[in-house]
């Protein structure tokens, strides 16, 4: 007879190192579906107990509201705003210090943009442009050129490589950079049009590429190789400002007054490709994240929202006591950050993941976040799983007009469902969402 | 070669046709491909869960794309698993006969004491206690060992390092004794209620509800402490918060077994009659009845995989069952009732039955076949000498048989009992106490809810398949919730003995779930009451003396 039988001693075999050994029989492991349900239980909840998205303002903000903003596209650091009293500041955003200021305009500053050599444009509807150079000249400096226009300017945008911006007024005026203070190279516009236009932004990868957004509620797409329009589209309501997507060139978001935020294909604009919907007041700012999957907005609202290319509804909103109604937002550059301008004259910082810590993490915390990010979204499909990841503070004001518009829309509907029931057949033919808002398009 | 040929009629005719061959396959496997596919057919059969999806049927192009991609994920995950055996440390014991003629259960424990090494060997001990029957347990790392006599006898010690944890008298009858989630506590049923006792046998808690708990059992995930009375009673505490989860009524009378599936957490009660039950905290029906036995049931034990149950009988039968089928699969024939069974985590049950104890191997590895093969002899025998055994516990991870009688206790070796390797982050022998800390902190923070316990634990996380209607009411749950005592709360009709509060108590009480819902209506009720005799004696003084006898309660 073969005997032989396991011997475990009163002490762990070998030297006193603490050693884990596994099994990874399933037998092993009885409720490992209910264990791992409640461990991505804890794990939507922990997300949601550290969401801290604010982390502070810059420096102390600007006398009066920020209106408009520009990222160097050169630089993580450098951060450029402008406000409605002409003053222009540029910020260290590590130190979130005020380097660089000056009184740039007599009136509302517009539109900021940085040009590859790191010289800072600014217009205002005090009909001029100017060239500053905040990494060299000292503060209360004289711009280093100014382009006069004729009418208000609204917005600018610097074209990819050559040296060249387009300012928008009534028309779309090309300034060349190499000729300073000069008149423009080139103007574009839809030839019936006469509305200001409000947006204008040149396509970073398509570079040739020009759109625009008019009070007449139209986008205009513009070619700078044949100098003329190419296509437009009227929406029903106006937009107020335009993001182009830097991963897929033909696509762009409009920031629209009716509250939504519609992304577009270039080459067809008779259809929006997605409609982002959950704002209670006009959409004042809206730009995609440098990976192209994501987009954050600023609303008349007082609230920013962060929102998927292709989901409907936001994935998060942020929203402070002081903030007011917020006139321009930017992802920074490394895709970690958000920053806001608003109507308060602070400069906010916010977090793009508000459970986001960017503190150094050691590897097995990070594998724990990572391992807790899978499990959130392995079982996202739980209804309590979800219930506690959508859960969000609301400011009152912002739920109550939620609840009146939610009834409104109701009752709109309600009544064309009654009009269609007593109509002839067919005559009324529903309207798909994305097409709702198009009230034609010409090329 | 077929040639196209005239014949004399002016016809034309085919000669030399070949007969068609049978078509080989495309590319035929090659010897390496053939090992790999069945390295992997049997990695899926230990590790995998389930079936693979058939991506091929799959229309939509992303989804597939998706599945294909999971499924890739849980090939390698299960071929890594399958790889990662290598580091096994330990072999499982065996008993292995070199001839027909030898026959394991022929072997006496003095043979493999011999046979095996010194250390192991004296792991087989015996305990002369004379406080009455006593009855084990385990702890589930199988570190520490509990022991209590009848006569209020309770010893703990760390057994295999022959340390003793402490000593009580507590001068009245013990009729069972459970270790809780690890060897920090344990609890007691004594005769009148259940106590809960820490390491040092200090009493840290007096469980008044369970009023004369004759069986305990305790769900390690769930941290519930289970008992069942002699009033038939079954009750469910949450160790960790103190509340009373569940009370369920079993209405059989006083249940003679009670069992815990360790793969699905349901409760198994034997009964006088010879029923078995199955119960979750969630029912206050059982889920299960099975007519086991002809006589009560003695013992009931349920092997790791939750598929087969064995039920020892006062009729002299032992029937093992499918569980998953709910069929008899074998009945056997004891000679006295079994009263105690234990599986081991390899599958070998020791029935104790009278003063022996039989120790059966196989007997459900035989079952899984399609006409199952009856084990006809046991695998080792012990005892038959005057000494009445009460309970018969395995040690978990070890090969020792822990067997507890009306004289003490003595520890037999039982080769190929224990699990060999055993998974430190599940329950570790070896355990620091740094690491026992740690372990209760992640285990309470996965402790699963009461509600998980189903027949089948996996119901979790599948997908809805109700109907829209009530997956709609679900959606909505930011909606502030409805009280639905709320209503009851304003009705006063104040007229009769038919309250509204007592009616929603009857009817939809949910007679034995103690929740917040029933401990609130329980509240309300005896507000109510209250307010109605003071009204009557706030009457009585109205009316006078003479006239206090027409009060009248709730009018």
């Amino acid at each position: 007879m073969k005997i032989k039988s396991l011997t475990r001693t009163s002490a762990p075999p070998g030297d006193g190192a603490v050693r884990q050994p596994r099994n990874l029989d399933p037998a092993h492991h009885p409720f490992e579906r209910a264990r791992e349900y409640t461990r991505a239980l804890n794990a939507v909840k922990m997300e949601r107990m550290f969401a801290a998205p604010f982390v502070g303002q810059l420096g102390d903000g600007h006398v009066d509201g920020v209106y408009s903003m520009a990222k160097d596209p050169g630089s993580l650091e450098r951060f450029a705003s402008g406000s409605g009293d002409g003053v222009v500041k540029v910020w260290d955003l590590t130190s979130r210090e005020e380097v660089w200021n000056t009184r740039a305009h007599d009136n509302v500053v517009r539109g900021l943009c940085w040009t590859p050599e790191r010289k800072l444009l600014s217009c205002a509807t005090d009909k001029t442009v100017k060239v500053w150079d905040p990494y060299n000249g000292e503060k209360k400096g004289l711009p280093l050129a100014t382009y006069l226009g004729q009418g208000a300017f609204t917005d600018i945008s610097h074209h990819r490589d050559r040296p060249t911006f387009a300012a928008s007024s009534s028309t779309i005026s090309i300034y060349d950079l190499s000729r300073p203070s000069s008149g423009p190279s080139q103007v574009l516009r839809w030839p019936t049009s006469t509305d200001t236009i409000t947006a204008v932004s040149f396509n970073q990868t398509e570079t040739s590429i020009l759109a625009s957004a008019a009070l007449d509620r139209a986008i205009v797409l513009y070619d700078l190789r044949t100098s003329s329009p190419v296509s437009k589209a009227i929406l029903r309501l106006a937009s107020n400002a335009i993001s182009w997507n830097p991963m897929e060139a033909f696509n762009f978001a409009a920031a629209n007054e009716d509250h939504n935020i519609y992304i577009f294909d270039m080459r067809k604009l008779d259809r929006a490709l997605n409609v982002l919907k959950d704002h209670v007041a006009a959409v004042m700012d809206v730009e995609f994240s440098p990976t192209g999957e994501e987009l954050v907005s600023a609303s008349y609202d007082r609230t920013i929202r962060l929102w998927n290319r292709d989901r409907g509804h936001s994935r998060d909103i942020y929203h402070t006591k002081r903030m007011q109604r917020v006139f321009s937002v930017r992802f920074t550059a490394d895709n970690k950050y958000v920053l806001s301008g608003s109507d308060d004259g602070n400069v906010r910082l916010w977090r793009v993941n508000a459970s986001d810590r960017s503190g150094v993490k050691s590897a097995r915390q990070r594998q724990k976040l990572e391992y807790d990010q899978a499990l959130v979204r392995r079982y996202a499909h739980m209804p309590e799983i979800r219930r506690i990841k959508r859960h969000r503070h609301l400011p009152k004001t912002i739920k109550k007009a939620t609840e009146i518009k939610g009834e409104e829309l109701k009752s709109i509907k309600r009544k064309e469902e009654n009009v269609r029931k007593h109509s002839k057949k067919g005559s009324m033919p529903r309207q798909s969402e994305r097409e709702k808002m198009i009230l034609g398009t010409e090329k | 070669m077929e040639t196209l040929v005239e014949n004399g009629d002016g016809q034309l005719t085919i000669q030399n046709l070949q007969s068609p061959t049978k078509r080989r396959p495309t590319s035929t496997l090659t010897a390496e491909d053939k090992e790999n596919q069945k390295q992997v057919a049997e990695a899926r059969k230990k590790y995998g869960r389930g079936r693979p999806v058939r991506i091929n049927e799959v229309r939509d192009k992303k989804l597939r794309a998706n599945l294909k991609r999971i499924e890739n994920k849980y090939r390698t995950a299960v071929l890594n698993a399958k790889d990662a055996e290598i580091l096994y440390e330990n072999q499982e014991g065996f008993l292995q006969p070199e001839s027909e003629l030898e026959k394991t259960y022929k072997v006496r424990q003095a043979d493999i004491l011999d046979a095996i090494g010194v250390q192991q060997a004296n792991k087989a001990v015996d305990f002369r206690l004379d406080l009455g029957p006593y009855v084990s347990d385990y702890t589930r790392n199988g570190r520490s060992l509990l022991l209590a006599g009848r006569k209020g006898h309770i010893a703990t010690c760390e057994w295999r390092a022959g340390k003793p944890g402490c000593e009580l008298h507590l001068n009245e009858t013990v009729r069972d004794a459970k270790w809780l989630h690890n060897d920090q506590y344990f609890a007691v049923a004594q005769k009148k209620h259940t106590y809960i006792y820490d390491h040092a046998g200090v009493e840290i808690h007096c469980l008044k509800k369970y009023v004369e708990t004759t069986h305990l059992e305790f769900l390690p995930y769930h941290f519930l402490l289970a008992g069942v009375e002699n009033s038939g009673f079954l009750r469910y505490t949450d160790t960790s918060t103190g509340q009373v989860v569940a009370e369920h009524p079993t209405r059989k009378g006083a249940p003679t077994a009670l069992a815990q599936n360790p793969y699905n957490a349901i409760l198994h009660v034997g009964h006088q009659h010879g029923t078995v039950s199955l119960w979750s905290p969630n029912s206050t029906t059982p889920l299960v009845k099975i007519q086991s036995n002809a006589g009560p049931v003695r013992s009931i034990a349920i092997d790791r995989s939750g598929h087969y149950m064995l039920c020892g009988g006062q009729d002299l039968r032992l029937k093992l069952w499918d569980l998953r089928a709910l069929k008899e699969v074998h009945s056997y024939r004891t000679h006295q009732p079994a009263s105690s069974i234990d599986i081991s985590d390899r599958g070998l049950a020791a029935i104790g039955s009278g003063t022996g104890v039989t120790i059966w191997k196989d007997l459900f590895t035989a079952s899984t076949s399609v006409d199952p093969i009856k084990v006809q002899s046991p695998y080792l025998n012990w005892g038959n000498e005057g000494r009445r055994v009460e309970r018969v516990r395995f040690c978990p991870f070890d090969d020792i048989l822990g067997i507890s009688h009306a004289e003490g206790f003595s520890s037999i070796v039982v080769p190929g009992a224990g699990e060999p390797n055993y998974d430190a982050l599940e329950a570790n022998p070896y355990e620091t106490r740094k690491q026992r800390q740690e372990a209760e902190v992640q285990s309470l923070l996965t402790k699963l809810q009461p509600e998980t316990i189903a027949l089948d634990p996996n119901f979790i996380g599948t997908l809805d398949i109700r109907s829209a209607e009530q997956r709609k009411q679900e959606k909505d749950l930011d909606a502030p919730p409805v009280d639905p005592l709320a209503k009851l709360k304003e009705r006063n009709r104040g007229r009769g003995k038919n309250s509204a509060i007592r009616r929603h108590l009857r009817k939809k009480g949910g007679k034995n779930i103690v929740d917040e819902k029933r401990l609130r209506l329980e509240e309300m009720k005896k507000e109510r009451m209250e307010r109605g005799k003071e009204k009557l004696k706030k009457d009585q003084v109205d009316l006078g003396p003479a006239l206090a006898r027409f009060a009248r309660k709730g009018a």
